[in-house]
């Protein structure tokens, strides 16, 4: 009787001790989380200023300065790749549940899209380099948003693939049974009851591009000028946070701050927004 | 699927035989069969440009790639060589940093990623999951420039007074591991890369882990409490063994992660192209070679670089695809 009592404590106090590990492990990572959101407002506030959104990146050694360049930059940048990333990603999105499904290609395409999610994205930059930078003679906008598209189609096809797997097969059948033709049922009626699944897909590959620094190094490069030009290089909010934040400038630091606050501040709100959104449905 | 095929080849012997089809029908159901024509093709056409990148990346990065290959051949992989003037180059020194990073970065990854997913599934109450679950996924969205700006202006500096400072004091003395604590303590080097690192896989890792947890059939983890089972015991020797392929796939998931990591790695490894000969010595990571050369580079040093990409994306690659492969089957055991 006495021996038991001793192995249920130590079984007891061995649960204890797992626990109270798995609590720690959870503490530490709301603190990190807290601890980089903490330091970027205590460092970007002060940099936040009318300044920011008006006056161009400064010259190495001048004093002042904005981000007005890189953030219509990246504007542009990114809504470029939107523009391109959302159809292509919906549509082969589309390919993969009401066509592929089984065979053996939609199989290999599923696969190969998961692992470009997580592919390097530095490598992805390289790529684009070769194609769109090398051939051409020089670094763009165009590119930069090519390396990024790179990046957003996977997010978008697969959510969007979940999303119409979601929607019942009775409606399919249901509008095939009017007489409706493929592709009508594939975009008015499937697509359509999916519509805020998709839009979640779109505004967590929104998130996951706008603050990708490694493919726009070589693609976009970064231009001290304002300009709206794509084909010629343009600035951008990572590119010039990465330059600035490595710069001995005090001007230049302050500046990294204030877009790094900008740029987080921007995937957290695209990534809350992307969460209520589904929630929404999921309830309705 | 195959309602669409049988629609249209009812439709010719519709006309033959039946009156009240008109020819106005016939047409545009024929219109209609183009159109989905059409449809297929293009969606199709769009799902395999993504088999095309794929194909265009390797195939334009070893094209790129191949004088360097064509020059050291497989010596170049182990070759400790990277002298940009006299065009001597050898991919290890980053190899190491690269593997050694990440490394250090799983080391200290997994087990909090494995306490997180045990806390949210098992301990937890349940209306603080879903805002806990978030705040860790956020610690995901988070773009790793800012891990990156993050280590270096505010990790680094406690990192070389606090940890740095003292495990040298008390550790670099001790024979046989002495060496691996010794150098500059300026808070950079592979250990504080490691570490950054380490808080941009934990949450990729615990999303896998509380994923697999969850597919436990409670029916097992029931019987296990009902038999006396501890909530520890339940994990370790039930759930556990139950989520092993899931839980294996997570951390190579994170192992991809880590290795590709470009922008966080960059900031702190301490950019030094000299074979680390301590935790705390500088070194450099494959992808953080390619975004501080690759702007000046030029022949032998550009296709080299070129070589180090091909390298890391096949690596990761390889790496991503058994993680994959993993999950798949921890979720195919689910459906049984």
């Amino acid at each position: 009787m006495k021996m038991n009592q001793q192995l249920y404590l130590k079984r007891r106090i061995t649960s204890l001790l797992g626990l109270a590990f798995s609590m720690t492990a959870m503490a530490i990572g709301l603190a990190v989380l807290l601890w980089i959101l903490y330091v970027l407002f205590s460092n970007g506030l002060s940099a936040l200023d009318s300044h920011l959104l008006t006056s161009d990146t400064p010259a190495p050694g001048t004093e002042g300065g904005g981000l007005r360049n890189a953030i219509v930059g990246s504007l542009m940048i990114v809504g470029l790749t939107v523009l391109v990333a959302t159809p292509v990603g919906i549509l082969a999105g589309i390919y993969l549940t009401e066509y592929g499904d089984e065979s053996k290609t939609a199989e290999l395409t599923r696969f190969v899209t998961d692992i470009m999610l997580s592919a390097p994205s530095i490598v992805l930059g390289l790529f684009v380099y070769a194609i769109a930078v090398a051939t051409v003679g020089n670094f763009s906008g165009y590119a930069g948003s090519l390396a990024l598209s790179l990046i957003a189609v996977p997010v978008i096809m697969r959510t969007t693939e979940n999303m119409l797997r979601l929607v019942p097969g009775s409606l399919r059948e249901a509008a095939f049974a009017l007489g409706a033709p493929r592709w009508k049922v594939s975009t008015f009626i499937t697509l359509r009851a999916a519509k805020s699944g998709v839009m979640t897909g779109l505004l967590l590959a929104v998130a996951r591009i706008s603050g990708e620094t490694a493919p726009l190094l070589f693609t976009a490069l970064n231009n001290q000028f304002f300009s709206t030009n794509m084909g010629a290089p343009m600035a951008n909010l990572p590119v010039v946070i990465f330059q600035f934040a490595m710069s001995p400038y005090d001007n230049w630091v302050r500046l990294a701050w204030a877009g790094a606050l900008l740029i987080t501040f921007t995937v957290l709100v695209l990534n809350i927004l992307a969460r209520v959104f589904f929630r929404e449905k999921v309830s309705a | 699927m195959s309602l669409g095929s049988v629609m249209s080849s009812n439709i010719p012997s519709f006309q033959e035989s039946d009156q009240v089809v008109s020819k106005d029908m016939v047409a545009i159901a024929h219109k209609q069969r183009i159109q989905d024509f059409f449809f297929h093709r293009i969606t199709q056409a769009f799902s395999l440009l993504v088999l095309m990148a794929l194909l265009g990346i390797i195939i334009s990065l070893f094209v790129n790639a191949w004088p360097t290959f064509q020059k050291f051949g497989f010596h170049f992989l182990a070759h400790v060589e990277w002298d940009i003037v006299n065009e001597d180059f050898g991919a290890a020194i980053a190899i190491v940093g690269t593997v050694a990073s990440a490394t250090i970065a799983l080391l200290i990854a997994v087990p909090l990623a494995f306490g997180v997913a045990v806390f949210l599934t098992e301990t937890c109450p349940v209306w603080l999951r879903r805002p806990l679950g978030t705040s860790i996924e956020l610690l995901a969205a988070v773009p790793s420039i800012i891990y990156g700006m993050f280590g270096l202006f505010v990790f680094a500096p406690l990192f070389a007074d606090y940890i740095q400072v003292p495990l040298q004091k008390i550790l670099g003395g001790m024979p046989l591991v002495g060496f691996l604590f010794g150098g500059a303590t300026n808070g950079m080097g592979i250990l504080a890369a490691g570490i950054v690192l380490a808080f941009m896989v934990l949450p990729f890792v615990a999303a896998v882990m509380r994923d697999v947890f969850e597919i436990t059939p409670p029916i097992l983890r029931e019987s296990a409490y009902g038999l006396g089972c501890t909530t520890w015991e339940v994990v370790r020797q039930v759930v556990l063994p139950y989520t092993q392929k899931g839980v294996i796939g997570g951390i190579m998931l994170g192992l991809g992660r880590a290795l590709g990591e470009t922008m966080a790695v960059t900031f702190v490894i301490g950019n030094a192209n000299r074979m680390p000969t301590s935790l705390f010595s500088p070194g450099t990571s494959i992808a953080s070679v390619l975004a501080n050369e690759f702007g000046e580079a030029e022949a032998l040093h550009f296709s080299t670089l070129f070589a180090l990409g091909f390298l890391l994306f096949v690596i990761t690659f390889v790496v991503l695809a058994m993680a994959k492969m993993m999950i798949l089957r921890a979720e195919k055991a689910k459906g049984n």
